[in-house]
């Protein structure tokens, strides 16, 4: 069983209003140097196998397919045994 | 500290409870009957009061009892419809509190059988200058459009008032009301030897266990601590078990069905059961479960959402779990009706418990608690002449009491169904037709707690008046009412003086307006340290328009030169006012009184005087009070006024008192002495206020002198951006 | 002539259109069930409201949907198809229409009345309409905020794909007309052969005078005119 991580983000230069709110909410508690905030998602699969390579691979074109929609996201993808 | 005391019970309620069961109760027992005998589940402070509350009408199909109240509509149809507190999770966790409430309440109206068509809330916060409080109300709102606009279900009415006694304490009350063909009628009745018993839904996990009794207590000023006991929403899930229950009552062959609310199995199985005389059998081991481990006593007080219970005729258990199937829900045989009186509970091949249904229902206390009614305390007087009609005009205006409220409807889905005729913001209630008839039903909820505060009895009666003009001022007449009633502490005989007086003015509304109650909800222990929240009944009411084409009246002037008319006579106190308020704080000034006899009269009069073509708008005087009223009815129609009349009264007090029971109304000059004839025949006080104008101004007049005369679009803006310049 | 009308374990537009279709037009219409595979209509509409619960992005499962499969042959084969609100964002999900959707700029739902100008009337959605039309027709989404990448916003420009802008009530197209940040102020798209459109306002909540407006009625109309000049059936 292993256990693969991934995060899905907003490609730059695509509006993120929720990171705006949040950056603006931020600011007005008093944390002035927050700069940027961007908001993404962060999913957790536990997959069967062991060759962590190909299970990569298998998340890889999950997150293509489904996880992630490309024409406005991107992702990456972290796999530990 | 003794076990049943830390789940909330008494000495001397356990003491009765072993007392009963010639017994110790076990540790499984002893929890189903905290949470039953918690005042959530069983009314013990307020049953003998809410007695008195007349219940039986012509149109009264469905009164208090079941899962909610019905009315009949004519053409074999009938509105279920009830409203219900979630108080204490949205003080908590504003945006799951608030959801999880619109799930509950839409749940006990399709157990009716009856498809939801609207929802409504009414809410009360601290003041918005709070950062707190503008979370918790940002959260609300957030929280109830998450919910409802998933399903589905439109957000048509509602009210928000934002007053210092709410800042710990916030209300959210949720109403839902379903369209139901009389003849497919459903109830939470359990019967039927032998019948298989099913649970269907959401799986279950260990969120919500003992939140009926944590809504039973006062909330600690770290009741942020009790976190798991807020229960998360999954209206996706609810749209789907929504669909898979009406299909399978479409289906036939359900003895009962009720949902999983407080108390999870264990009410709606005790409930079911008390219901249909019968006793019930369940096997835990075959109730799908969220989390591994979970023992018999989490399971039976689970709170998870989206979940209900379903009685079934033997041998049709296996098309209707298809049905269920089909939705891709949980569907599974839990146990079975016997033929005994008794909630048996098996897990492991073991019974963990047997209790009689009468022990969790009728069986449980009933307190004649020692009240205190409050006295009418030694009120002051104010000198209003000094202010300015135009800058109090203004103010109120872009007072969060009173501004348009879009900023809160506007996230909300209110035109889903197809069925939103009257939107809001366009009158005092919305109206949602009837397809396939001519039909429209209007719906409000209403309830000012600062009056009731001031003087619990004639709060009360306003509360029911307001509501039933608000319905009247659309064409509706009234059929029923639904209430929630929020309250302190009632262990505290101030406090349940306030209830008592609140339940004597509604008694008296309801009877002299012939307004049925069909049910409702009591919330008590909405105070935190000493501060309990002003006593508030909310009244949730439903009218009926007989045809939308020549019934329904409009609150805005339709056109230029129509003349404006007072109904009702008004009387000028400005005790609890806006007004009172915002000019001189608060002070004990008397309130006016509410006259219920002319408010029926004008409630019988205004579906009349529309049939005969006599009226072209009405609207209600209100928060705000006369002038904004009038204001109210120009913006809709982006029309202006003149208003010229003579009084007796300071135009302080004409203006901006609120008294209930006016209504403004345009007529067209040619049909006025018609008009005012026939309102006079009625008994009605009518004065004639003045004209419509076409162009942009709101100009007033008493007794000849100029008091008042500004653009109308710039009042138009200060009411429009009131609401959103106080949440920055 | 036959309308479908596809059911996603979550639409809850579904009805408001077969209502629409079937009382208000008087045309047959029927219900497509998510699982099916087959249909026989002539246009299909993508129902508004929030399938699968809207859950990791607004139509992201439903175009996995089996009954996807089948509407993209359909539209392969010159069908009909119109995707209202939840719809059109399946369509993006499925590729049938170029772009994404973000979240609204205000962060926040928005359902109220918009105004939209017709840009392209020479559609089988528009053609009762007039080019430059403005058409008043409710909004109500938290996911409306229409994004492409600069290509391929020049391309819909170019072949006439934009077919409604958010305006005012003059009909001009500015920034204060538009409910949620959305590019060039684009509230319907459709694709380069024409015959899928997806348009994030509600047609059916502005079809009947009682609902205070009858401006969605055009597109309805529209439809049908283009279905009875005969077009193929899909």
């Amino acid at each position: 069983m292993a256990i693969a991580r991934v995060i899905v983000e907003l490609k730059p230069g695509v509006l993120d209003p929720q990171g705006e709110a949040i950056k603006n909410s931020l600011h007005a508690l008093g944390y002035e140097e927050v700069k940027k905030v961007r908001v993404g998602k962060f999913i957790t699969l536990e997959v069967e196998g062991n060759d962590l390579k190909e299970i990569e691979e298998r998340v890889k074109e999950m997150a293509d397919k489904l996880l992630a929609n490309v024409v406005i996201e991107k992702f990456s993808v972290q796999v530990e045994g | 500290m003794a076990k049943w005391r830390e789940m909330g019970l008494t000495d001397e309620e356990y003491r009765r409870i072993v007392e009963y069961l010639d017994r110790e109760p076990n540790e499984v027992e002893l929890g189903m009957c905290a949470v039953m005998w918690s005042e959530h589940c069983s009314y013990k402070s307020s049953k003998i009061h809410l007695k008195k509350l007349p219940t039986k009408g012509p149109a009264v199909v469905q009164g208090p009892g079941e899962n909610a109240g019905v009315v009949d509509i004519g053409d074999g149809l009938g509105i279920a419809f009830k409203i219900e507190s979630h108080n204490h999770p949205s003080a908590i966790e504003p945006y799951q509190g608030a959801a999880t409430g619109v799930g509950g309440i839409i749940r006990d109206i399709f157990a009716m059988g009856a498809r939801p068509i609207a929802l409504l809330d009414s809410l009360r916060f601290g003041k918005l200058d709070s950062p707190r409080v503008r979370h918790l109300f940002t959260g609300v709102v957030a929280g109830i459009a998450g919910y409802g606009n998933c399903i589905g279900i439109p957000t048509v009415a509602g009210d928000v008032y934002f007053q210092e006694s709410y800042a710990e304490n916030p209300l959210v009350n949720a109403m839902c009301v379903g369209i139901v063909e009389l003849s497919k009628l459903k109830k939470g009745v359990a019967s039927g030897v032998g019948n298989p018993v099913l649970l269907v839904g959401a799986t279950t996990g260990r969120d919500g266990i003992h939140g009926a009794t944590f809504a039973s207590e006062e909330l600690s000023r770290d009741g942020e601590d009790k976190r798991p006991s807020v229960q998360v929403g999954d209206p996706f899930m609810e749209k789907l078990l929504l669909e898979a229950c009406l299909e399978a009552l479409e289906y036939g062959h359900i003895v009962g069905m009720q949902d999983l609310g407080a108390a999870g199995l264990t009410s709606s199985s005790s409930e079911m059961a008390a219901r249909g005389k019968s006793g019930i059998r369940l096997y835990l081991d075959r109730v799908p479960l969220r989390e591994e481990g979970m023992t018999p006593y989490e399971i039976m007080l689970s709170e998870s959402q989206e979940r209900m219970l379903l009685v079934v005729e033997k041998g049709y258990e296996d098309e209707i779990i298809k049905i269920f199937k089909k939705w891709d829900l949980n569907a599974v045989v839990v146990g079975e009706i016997t033929a005994g009186e008794e909630i048996e509970v098996f897990f492991g091949g073991e019974c963990v418990a047997k209790l009689p249904y009468r022990l969790l229902t009728e069986e449980a206390p009933v307190y004649d608690r020692p009240y205190q009614v409050p006295e009418i305390k030694n009120l002051q007087s104010v000198n209003p002449a000094g202010v300015d009609c135009g800058e109090a005009l203004r103010r109120l205006l872009q007072n969060p009491n009173i501004a348009r409220r879009d900023y809160v409807y506007e996230q909300y889905d209110h035109q889903v169904g197809v069925n939103t005729v009257v939107k809001p913001g366009y009158s005092d209630a919305a109206v949602l037709r009837i397809k396939g008839t001519k039909k429209g039903i209007a719906v409000k909820t209403d309830g000012n707690g600062r009056y009731v505060y001031f003087n619990p009895r004639e709060g009360a009666k306003r509360a029911v008046l307001e509501a039933a003009l608000n319905l009247a001022v659309t064409g509706a007449r009234p059929l029923g009412l639904t209430n929630c009633l929020n309250f302190g502490n009632p262990e505290k005989p101030e406090i349940m003086g306030q209830f008592v007086e609140v339940i004597a003015g509604m008694k008296d509304a309801c009877e002299i307006l012939n307004i049925p109650v069909t049910g409702g909800n009591v919330s008590f222990y909405n105070e935190t340290g000493e501060k309990a929240i002003y006593p508030t009944p909310v009244i949730g009411m439903v009218g009926l328009i007989d045809d939308l084409e020549t019934g329904l009246i409009p609150m805005a002037f339709q056109t230029e030169g129509d003349l404006i008319y007072l109904l009702g006579e008004p009387t000028g106190e400005l005790g609890q006012s806006e007004f009172l308020k915002e000019f001189f704080g608060d002070v004990l000034v008397p309130v006016p009184p509410v006259d219920l006899q002319e408010g029926k009269k004008i409630i019988d009069l205004l579906p009349l005087l529309k049939k005969q073509g006599l009226i072209n708008s009405a609207h209600d005087v209100s928060d705000g009070g006369l002038a904004v009223s009038l204001c109210e009815a120009a913006f809709a129609g982006e029309l202006g006024v003149n208003i010229d009349f003579i009084t007796s009264l300071l135009p302080q007090e004409m203006l901006f008192s609120e008294k209930v029971g006016l209504v403004i109304v345009s007529v067209s000059p040619e049909k006025a002495n018609e008009f005012e004839e026939i309102v006079k025949a009625s008994g009605v006080a009518v004065t004639k206020l003045g004209r419509v104008n076409g162009n942009d101004e709101i100009e007033i007049c008493l007794n000849g002198q100029r008091v008042i005369k500004e653009k109308l679009s710039e009042l138009k803006a200060l009411y429009e951006g009131g609401l959103r310049w106080a949440l920055k | 002539m036959r309308f479908g009308v596809v059911v996603f374990p979550g639409s809850n537009c579904d009805a408001d259109c077969f209502h629409v279709l079937k009382n208000v037009f008087g045309r047959e219409t029927v219900y497509i069930w998510h699982k099916d595979d087959s249909f026989d209509v002539d246009c299909i509409v993508l129902p508004g409201g929030f399938s699968y619960g809207d859950y990791l992005r607004a139509g992201a499962i439903a175009r996995f949907s089996p009954v996807m499969k089948k509407v993209v042959e359909f539209s392969e084969a010159g069908g009909l198809v119109i995707g209202i609100c939840n719809g059109f964002q399946i369509l993006l999900e499925a590729g049938l229409l170029p772009g994404a959707m973000l979240r609204n700029k205000s962060i926040n739902f928005r359902c109220h009345d918009v105004y939209l100008r017709v840009e392209n009337n020479e559609t089988p959605f528009t053609n009762k309409a007039l080019k430059g039309q403005v058409l008043k027709i409710p909004i109500a989404h938290g996911e409306g905020n229409y994004y492409c990448e600069p290509d391929t916003l020049k391309r819909l420009i170019a072949n006439g794909q934009v077919v409604f802008r958010y305006c005012n009530s003059r009909g001009e197209v500015t920034e204060d007309a538009n409910p949620n940040g959305s590019l060039y102020n684009i509230a319907g798209i459709i694709n380069e052969k024409g015959n899928v459109l997806g348009m994030m306002p509600h047609p059916e909540r502005c079809s009947e005078k009682i609902l205070g407006g009858e401006d969605g009625r055009v597109i309805w109309e529209s439809i049908i005119a283009y279905l009875e000049r005969g077009a193929n059936r899909g």
